[in-house]
């Protein structure tokens, strides 16, 4: 904020009459699901300070992360992070974005100087879509910014769906919503390589839908990097403040 | 961004300095213009089709993710054929002029298309090319805001691959058109969740005794591919 009060000091200076102001960023955020087939679960945007953070790549994920990247869950990074270090915009597609989907979010962020977006990826065992703690500009104008998937390597990608596997540490995809998937695959993988969060492989998948390694189809549900398209438009909210 | 917000409020606040310093520009009169858009394709194994050149005012949107491909984006995508996708562009009140190339060109190779008209500055280029191993992808840029080039500068941009959502992506022999398979180009059945999408990228074949990969597909490893797929460079000639 040092560059606006560089700038304000002197039109205040100018235009007594104008009440001053306090800048507050004010957010539209607007996020677009890129992928060919795969789906968004319901997505966390939020606003807060440096202590807050949400993924490190080439860290272990945290156990909010983890219930968020495996299960979709996003109340555990909700809870831990709390006003007034951090403030939500919990599930504002309500309910999972589809590919190609758009959703609008407009947020006030008051003073907190960052930015971060997750959502995990449907269907995969532990992939998510991730924008970790962008710095908030602050310049008014319109940002465009492209996130990468990544996979939360807490869980092994076998890549097999099955209902209620969407507890942290429980293995299996919980859910293929587009139904366009397959069954009885025998699973691609029985390890995870890499266990600190990084960036996601893609699926593997084949084209068997009774049989084969996966329950995914090798031909939907890849993706190429990147995933999402995110374009903030950031404009400087007056705040009126006691004279 | 510091710089213009600054002036931006100094001309709010001095609105008659502002009208004064309002003179006649040049680049806002109509006069002639020559651009020369150069296409690399970056791609292994995909030779891109004869590109489409559109140069259009603000307010033209060729194509945008999550909505359907229109006919002539379909033709392009699934044919590579630009005729349509340049006559529907041309349609559209926005249009200053529509161009194109007639051969494709492969992996390394470039296409340059110099186009010549009259125009002020309000110009936004878009410009579309099917990868021809493929069922229904394509790479390009849309909506380029070009107007403020002067003379001899040039902008260049890396394009990402979209999939055009009209043409299930099978990679079966007999649908492809490029040389991998020579099969069939433009179908106007539309087969797939219809709206326009990133591509997912291609399956293959693999390699033999790979597990992964789709038996029934006629491509091969070479035709994968990763964004970007080409680099697009715009000249102000004249």
């Amino acid at each position: 904020m040092k560059t606006f009060s560089k700038i304000a000091k002197p039109l205040l200076l100018a235009l007594p009459l104008m009440a001053s102001q306090a800048p507050a960023a004010e957010l539209d955020i607007e996020i677009t699901n890129l992928t060919h087939g795969i789906f968004f679960t319901p997505l966390l945007v939020t606003a807060h300070d440096n202590s807050v953070d949400f993924f490190t790549t080439g860290s272990a994920a945290s156990a909010e992360l983890q219930a968020m990247a495996e299960g979709g869950n996003i109340t555990p990074l909700v809870e831990a992070n709390l006003e007034p270090n951090a403030i939500h915009s919990a599930n504002p597609a309500g309910g999972l974005l589809a590919a190609s989907a758009s959703v609008n979010v407009n947020m006030n962020t008051g003073d907190l100087d960052y930015l971060s977006i997750v959502s995990m990826l449907l269907p995969t065992n532990d992939g998510f879509v991730g924008l970790d703690s962008w710095s908030i500009p602050e310049e008014a104008g319109t940002y465009t910014v492209y996130l990468n998937g990544y996979d939360a390597g807490t869980e092994v990608n076998n890549e097999l769906v099955a209902e209620g596997t969407g507890a942290p540490g429980t293995l299996g995809i919980p859910a293929n919503p587009g139904g366009n998937g397959g069954t009885n695959g025998t699973g691609v993988a029985t390890t995870e390589a890499n266990e600190t969060v990084h960036v996601h492989r893609g699926n593997i998948g084949d084209i068997d839908s009774t049989g084969g390694a996966s329950d995914l189809d090798s031909r939907i549900h890849r993706w190429l990097n990147p995933v999402a398209k995110v374009v903030i438009t950031v404009s400087e909210e007056a705040t009126e403040t006691a004279q | 961004m510091k710089r213009s917000y600054k002036k931006s409020i100094i001309l709010a606040l001095f609105p008659v300095v502002a009208a004064g310093m309002t003179g006649c520009s040049d680049s806002d009169h109509p006069r002639e213009r020559t651009f020369e858009v150069t296409v690399t394709n970056l791609s292994a194994n995909q030779p891109l089709s004869p590109v489409g050149v559109v140069y259009h005012a603000d307010g033209f949107q060729a194509w945008s993710i999550g909505e359907e491909a229109s006919n002539g984006l379909e033709v392009l995508a699934e044919g590579g054929d630009n005729t349509q996708f340049l006559s529907e562009s041309a349609s559209d009140s926005s249009n200053i002029t529509t161009d194109g190339n007639n051969s494709p060109f492969g992996p390394g190779h470039s296409a340059t298309i110099s186009t010549t008209f009259e125009s002020n500055s309000d110009i936004e280029l878009t410009v579309a090319t099917m990868l021809v191993n493929t069922n229904d992808a394509f790479t390009g840029l849309s909506g380029w805001s070009i107007g403020e080039l002067e003379v001899g500068e040039e902008l260049s941009r890396l394009s990402p691959i979209y999939d055009a959502g009209t043409e299930a992506n099978t990679e079966a022999e007999g649908t492809i058109p490029g040389p991998a398979d020579g099969g069939e180009g433009f179908n106007s059945e539309r087969e797939e969740n219809g709206v326009v999408t990133r591509h997912p990228g291609v399956v293959t074949a693999g390699v033999e005794g790979g597990f992964d990969e789709n038996p029934l597909s006629t491509l091969d490893e070479s035709h994968r591919f990763d964004a970007p797929i080409a680099k697009i460079v715009v000249r102000r000639v004249n």
